[in-house]
């Protein structure tokens, strides 16, 4: 009965200073990754999905989190991860956004409902996160990393990535 | 409906869809993970590197699915590294060697546009698990037709030379792609159960959108009568797939039990 002194909004808490290992500015909670937290009298159960199938950092991202726990002297856990319902950028928060934004990285727009649209090209305007400028293009539908994609301002010649809407 | 749902003949069926969808995710995964530093261009190098991680993920999502279903106690890592080319089941247009970067283009989006297809039906499988799987990968897939088809316009309706060989590359696959919508007998099963649905209306859908995108690419779609008969699912394959597995899987083969 060690885990019930602690009530899940210690625990959210907590998590939310777990960082993002592929974006360190911004964190687990920040991004939607973490769904929800589960207290029962046997365990804390925190459950967490995946933002991309292939993201090769969901291993870190669950270290993240044994790692923090275990500093607050919880040792009565466990960490599971769904697929349903899939995680979206829509999930992002708006500080979170802003901090993309900050770093250089323009975050993403609404996801669109229009299921063809989302098929054949997305021509929504990608600001440009340094100056503002609209006058930007995409060069790769791929960034550094799976979600995102790199683009290049024309305003103040630099390129930026973008973190794409899914 | 889960697992505890299914009786012995649809677990068996479900198993080896699994391992169709798994497999071929895998297995076009492998092969565009072989453009790693050799792309024509940084950022094709990139997408590329990028695109195989979504299908190798997609891979071990279906795989460890499948290996729940079995219940011989074999996760996603033992069913990708420790069978045989016989035992996968992978669409043989998945295990072609990846040519040059139109023809891996080319595959990209015909594979691409039928797990769209396909996603799109299992995101409404009464199966719970796979609906899950199709629901997070559908979202993937749109970002893998996109890119691909935006180079098959480029390449296509590009110069003499780049129209040239994409026509010539989608000649060559095209031969493989009735197998895609060819139905296994014990896919009747699961389709009674709606866990996976008749493929009947899946041709059409899919021509329309590859059509569409061949025309404006100026590409002649080739005659339907050029199909070969060949089925990854019977487990029958290319010699491709041994030589790319035995490359694929030599770590966990000769060191059993590897970890990072």
């Amino acid at each position: 009965m060690v885990t019930t002194k602690f009530t899940s909004e210690d625990i959210w808490q907590m998590l939310a200073e777990v960082k993002d290992p592929e974006i360190p500015l911004v964190t687990i909670v920040g991004m939607g990754i973490v769904r929800d937290v589960v207290i029962t009298s046997e365990n804390i159960e925190v459950i967490i999905t995946p933002t991309y199938s292939g993201c090769p950092a969901s291993k870190e991202i669950r270290d993240g989190i044994d790692q923090k726990l275990r500093e607050n002297s919880i040792e009565n856990f466990v960490i599971n991860s769904v697929l349903s319902p899939p995680w979206t950028s829509d999930w992002i928060d708006e500080e979170t956004k802003q901090k993309l934004k900050e770093s250089g990285i323009a975050p993403p727009h609404k996801v669109p409902t229009n299921e063809l649209l989302s098929l054949f090209g997305d021509d929504r305007i990608v600001h440009c996160p340094y100056c503002e400028s609209k006058k930007t293009k995409k060069t790769s539908e791929f960034g550094s990393t799976l979600c995102k994609s790199l683009h290049f301002c024309d305003g103040c010649h630099q390129p930026f990535e973008h973190f794409k809407c899914i | 409906m889960k697992l505890e749902d299914l009786d012995i003949s649809a677990k068996e069926a479900l198993f080896e869809y699994l391992l169709f969808l798994g497999d071929s995710n895998l297995v076009l995964g492998h092969r565009l993970s072989e453009w790693c530093g050799h792309g024509p261009m940084l950022e094709e190098d990139i997408a590329l590197a990028n695109l195989a991680l979504d299908c190798v993920g997609q891979s071990a999502n279906f795989l460890k699915l499948a290996g729940e279903i079995e219940g011989k106690d074999r996760n996603e890592d033992h069913l990708a590294y420790l069978r045989d080319a016989i035992d996968f089941r992978n669409a043989t247009i998945t295990e072609l060697p990846r040519g040059d970067f139109g023809f891996t283009i080319m595959r990209q989006f015909l594979v691409a546009t039928y797990l769209y297809i396909i996603f799109k039906e299992l995101r409404n499988s009464s199966f719970d698990d796979l609906k899950s799987i199709a629901q997070k990968s559908i979202k993937e897939v749109k970002y893998h037709i996109r890119h691909s088809s935006e180079w098959v316009l480029r390449l296509g309706d590009g110069t003499e030379e780049s129209h040239k060989r994409i026509q010539k590359s989608l000649n060559e696959l095209w031969r493989y792609t009735n197998e895609l919508f060819v139905q296994m007998p014990q896919d009747q099963v699961l389709i009674e159960k709606n866990i996976i649905f008749d493929m009947d209306s899946s041709k059409k859908q899919w021509l329309e959108i590859i059509e569409q995108v061949l025309k404006e690419a100026t590409l002649i779609t080739p005659e339907s009568n050029e199909y070969l008969y060949h089925n990854g699912r019977e487990g029958k394959h290319t010699e491709y797939l041994g030589h790319m597995l035995a490359e694929m899987q030599t770590l966990p083969r000769s060191h059993p039990g590897a970890v990072w």
